[in-house]
């Protein structure tokens, strides 16, 4: 069961819930208050959306609520734990990822559709998919900041660089590979209706896990 | 020298300051003056259109709400209601276009969450002066800014809208937000109080000192040099608390914890109170003391009319009281009992244990003032003359001017900003006709559309009027779906001017002609007047906001071309004309009268051609003329055409001329003979193919060419550059 993560100002909660059904699983929600997570998760996402109304700074403040202890404690015993967007900045916050998310280099909100490659194919996430995927971006802090030397680049921009990231990383794991913080959908590109399931190779291995 | 009078000052006439003693049986304190002031103000009780807009058709058999709610609703199936309004937030955006643009959308997402449903789209309707203009630009670049601050924060998908720019629009632009939600048919929730002893518990944001007298003053008189002494009556917006409010409202609502749920708007807590006890024939006694306060030292009628953001106020039953207090504290919201149902029908206010407002709540509402506007009707215009209309050298080069003009070009800088893809339901972006959101949870999909057509209502508002209802309904059927029900946001310049007068009652009365022919009744709106200086008034814009219902969200229709070899089919009989078009650029000439059967014709069979499966691509004729049009068609499918115009008229008139019931359809070539069979009257040429890397026109003898790859950086490049 995979579990979504909602602070107040979560937004693309029920998205995620959506695209997990799609890909063959189930999903139940956890309140940023609790302590623990749902008995029976095997699997987390933190979903996007403007937690906190990005107070302080995006990610910040749900990045030390209680309910990230918990989340801290599934990732260190390996499950699976994918923040998408918000999300990947809340990660970056709570310091499970490297790095961090900046302003666009337009200095304004991106919302469009931008075509991705998968350039490490050793993750969990990564293992089945090919080797680009269309997936829509919308974010007003979405360019990472960090060492590309030193840090596990698994999805990037390309051709384009919308926002200005950093290697034009897209997503980047933990060197274990079981964290994965990407500012790109893919909850929601999980339904041909809407333009694209690429998505979806994403999101099965949560429900796999 | 003498002071002026309060009443005066606060923007009451004489005669209307005088009347109040006799609806109240003595004279007024001065919180109570200052509610009157507010409620009888243009904003608040429309007293110079309410007899006008009852020539609006509002009935029909799938509407559950109409007119006089905080929004409308129509049935849409399996048990679900979709619920929609338009609203202006005009004079505040003027003054401050972050936070004005922003508490626009705020305010109208509250509208529709009044009724306890849930916003799925926003859409956006917008006038400014010219790109020329450097005030323009920075008006421009601040409200989309804080529209899409606003909309992105709240998760609630910005998927349409237009916008237009005009020097005519220099000093009163135009800031129009449409909002749609989805609610049970049998849980729709209004804002009558009833049931004496039921609590009203106010949730939300603190009151303070902002916005007070806001948008009631601000939207009742014309702007002029001193607007910074208004500018701390602009409200400020607070999103991420509008989304607690949202979730909080919602999870309440669908456990039937509100027996009546009301936004507080212009005049805050006077006009939301009011309405919901003169709605209910009850009284309502609250304790100003209750309220928690963003400031000390507020005065009673500041807190009675302070237009602080992000506040619900929700009817309870005394034993559900517990559970909602809850609910609001895991929101992390506040929530307190602020007063009672009373069977005495008065508004009565309470501060620091005085009575200091005691007044019958109907004399605010259903008292308030209406006048007939003096009419003088304007001279018929006069045709253009073509002989004045120089004929470009280069039609070509013309043709790619026309493209990167700020009204034609690529919209894509703005929509860009928006996010118009959360909650996974939009089918068809920004960028078309209409935009498509899949009802969440249903197999249907609406079709959203906002349109106006300003410059032919200033040269005949009636005509006009027309052309705006069968524009937004064209571009519903152009997607396939089924004109449903609109919501209106008339925007006018000073009323009390005969000329602007009659402008009102005649554009209503085209737009009423118009969706009567075509069944869509009108089941909510909103008026702005007064949107002038003393140099220029704006052109009359009565925005159109419009719904349609697609009983299969997977057979949408697009603008963009499809295959190579499709037919490139013209459908309808309008006649190209350069009066009042996009080429001239200025309101001059007398376009045709709408023909109102034709029309409806046209959309009827957009709708049956779409369900039938015939259509490859729609897009309807307007701003250009049928050369944008099929350049747009082109740069979306990212294919060519070659097209033959069987026209013998001047070319620029034929390519740039403009007119209503046009659109240009494809289809796969053996569905052409099903196509023309199905349109039976309406006009059906086939007028060429889709394919190739350029789109290449004929008229008369001469080849007019547009190179894709050139038109799009025409097409793409103005408002980028204009703004950055």
């Amino acid at each position: 069961m995979v579990t979504v993560v909602r602070f107040p100002g979560s937004l693309d909660h029920e998205s995620a819930v959506r695209a997990v059904r799609a890909a063959g699983g189930d999903a139940v929600y956890a309140w940023h208050a609790d302590h623990e997570l749902p008995a029976g998760t095997r699997a987390v996402i933190i979903p996007g959306g403007f937690s906190y109304g990005d107070h302080l700074r995006p990610g910040a403040i749900a990045s030390r609520s209680p309910i990230m202890d918990a989340v801290r404690r599934h990732a260190e015993a390996g499950g699976l734990l994918l923040g998408i967007c918000n999300g990947f900045q809340v990660l970056c916050e709570a310091g499970l990822l490297p790095g961090v998310l900046r302003t666009n280099a337009t200095t304004s909100f991106v919302c469009r559709q931008v075509e991705l490659e998968v350039v490490d194919h050793d993750t969990p996430f990564t293992r089945e998919l090919g080797t680009t995927l269309s997936i829509p971006v919308k974010n007003h802090d979405g360019a990472w900041f960090g060492d590309p030397d030193t840090t596990r680049i698994v999805l990037s921009y390309g051709p384009e660089n919308p926002l200005g990231s950093v290697a034009s990383a897209a997503g980047i794991a933990n060197a274990r590979g079981n964290i994965l913080g990407l500012m790109p959908h893919p909850e929601e590109a999980v339904d041909r209706l809407l333009g694209s399931t690429d998505g979806l190779g994403l999101i099965t291995p949560l429900v796999h896990a | 020298m003498t002071a002026t009078p309060l009443h005066r000052q606060l923007g009451l006439t004489d005669d209307e300051f005088g009347h109040i003693p006799t609806l109240i049986g003595r004279a007024p304190t001065d919180p109570e003056l200052v509610m009157f002031s507010l409620m009888w103000s243009e904003h608040c009780s429309y007293k110079h259109s309410r007899r006008l807009l009852r020539r609006f058709p509002t009935e029909g058999p799938h509407v559950l709400q109409g007119p006089g709610e905080n929004a409308g609703a129509v049935d849409v199936g399996d048990g679900w209601a979709i619920a929609l309004k338009i609203e202006s937030h005009n004079h505040p955006s003027a003054v401050e276009p972050f936070e004005g643009a922003a508490t626009g959308v705020g305010g109208i997402v509250r509208d529709i969450l009044a009724l306890g449903a849930r916003p799925i789209a926003l859409l956006d309707s917008l006038r400014f002066g010219s790109l020329e203009s450097a005030h323009s630009r920075h008006l421009f670049t601040r409200a989309v800014a804080g529209i899409g601050h606003y909309g992105n924060c709240i998760g609630v998908p910005t998927v349409g809208g237009e916008v237009s720019f005009d020097d005519r629009y220099e000093d009163s632009c135009l800031v129009n937000a449409m909002c749609i939600g989805l609610v049970r048919a049998d849980g729709i929730l209004r804002a009558a109080a009833f049931g004496e002893g039921n609590l009203l518990v106010l949730i939300g944001n603190r009151t303070g000192r902002d916005g007070i007298g806001g948008a009631s003053v601000l939207a009742s008189a014309e702007l002029s040099a001193d607007d910074d002494d208004k500018r701390p009556s602009v409200q400020v917006s607070d999103p991420f608390t509008e989304r607690k409010l949202m979730d909080c409202c919602l999870e309440l609502a669908a456990q039937d914890a509100f027996l009546a749920l009301q936004d507080l708007g212009a005049a805050g807590l006077t006009s939301a109170a009011s309405e919901m006890a003169a709605k209910g024939g009850v009284g309502l006694e609250i304790d100003l003391d209750q309220i928690p306060l963003r400031e000390g030292g507020m005065a009673p009628a500041e807190i009675l009319v302070s237009e602080s953001q992000e506040r619900m106020l929700g009817l309870v039953a005394p034993e559900k009281l517990e559970h909602v207090l809850a609910s609001c504290a895991r929101w992390e919201l506040d929530a307190n009992v602020i007063g009672t149902v009373t069977t005495t029908g008065n508004f009565t206010a309470r501060h620091h244990g005085e009575i200091v407002v005691d007044i019958p709540a109907s004399a605010l509402t259903d008292d308030a003032p209406a006048y007939d506007v003096p009419r003088t009707p304007a001279p018929a215009p006069t045709p253009l003359a073509l002989d004045q209309v120089p004929t470009p050298a280069d039609l070509g080069a013309a043709w790619r001017t026309l493209l990167a003009r700020p009204n034609i070009a690529s919209k894509r800088w703005i929509y860009q900003q928006y996010d118009h893809l959360v909650g996974a339901n939009t089918i068809r972006r920004p960028g078309g006709d209409a935009a498509v959101v899949r009802i969440p949870g249903m197999n249907r999909a609406l079709a959203i559309t906002t349109d106006c057509a300003e410059r032919h209502c200033e040269l005949d508002p009636r005509g006009g009027g027309r052309a705006s209802v069968f524009e937004a309904a064209r571009n519903i059927a152009c997607t396939g779906a089924l004109p449903l029900a609109a919501s209106d946001c008339l925007n006018f310049a000073n009323p009390e001017k005969a000329s602007t007068g009659w402008r009102l009652a005649e554009a209503i009365e085209g737009m009423s002609e118009a969706l009567e022919a075509i069944g869509v009744p009108v089941v909510s709106g909103n008026v702005s007047l007064y949107n002038e200086s003393p140099e220029r008034a704006i052109y009359p814009t009565p925005v159109v906001g419009m719904i349609g219902l697609l009983e299969d969200a997977g057979t949408s229709v697009g603008h963009a071309f499809g295959a190579e070899g499709d037919r490139v089919v013209l459908l309808g009989a309008g006649i190209a004309r350069l009066d009042a078009s996009e080429w001239v650029g200025e309101a001059l000439g007398a376009p045709a009268l709408p023909d109102l059967e034709r029309e409806a014709a046209l959309i009827a069979l957009l709708v049956a051609a779409a369900s039938d499966g015939l259509l490859g691509s729609a897009h309807d004729v307007s701003g250009g003329g049928i050369a944008v049009t099929l350049a747009e068609s082109a740069l979306a499918g990212d294919v060519g055409c070659v097209v033959r115009l069987p026209d013998d008229r001047r070319a620029d008139e034929v390519l740039f001329g403009e007119s209503g019931e046009r659109v240009v359809v494809t289809c796969r070539p053996e569905l052409l003979d099903r196509l023309t069979t199905l349109a039976g009257d309406v006009p059906v040429a086939a007028i060429g193919r889709v394919g190739g890397d350029t789109v290449d026109v004929h008229v008369g003898n001469a080849l007019i060419r547009l190179d894709l790859e050139i038109a799009r950086v025409a097409y793409e490049a103005t408002l980028p550059e204009a703004l950055a």
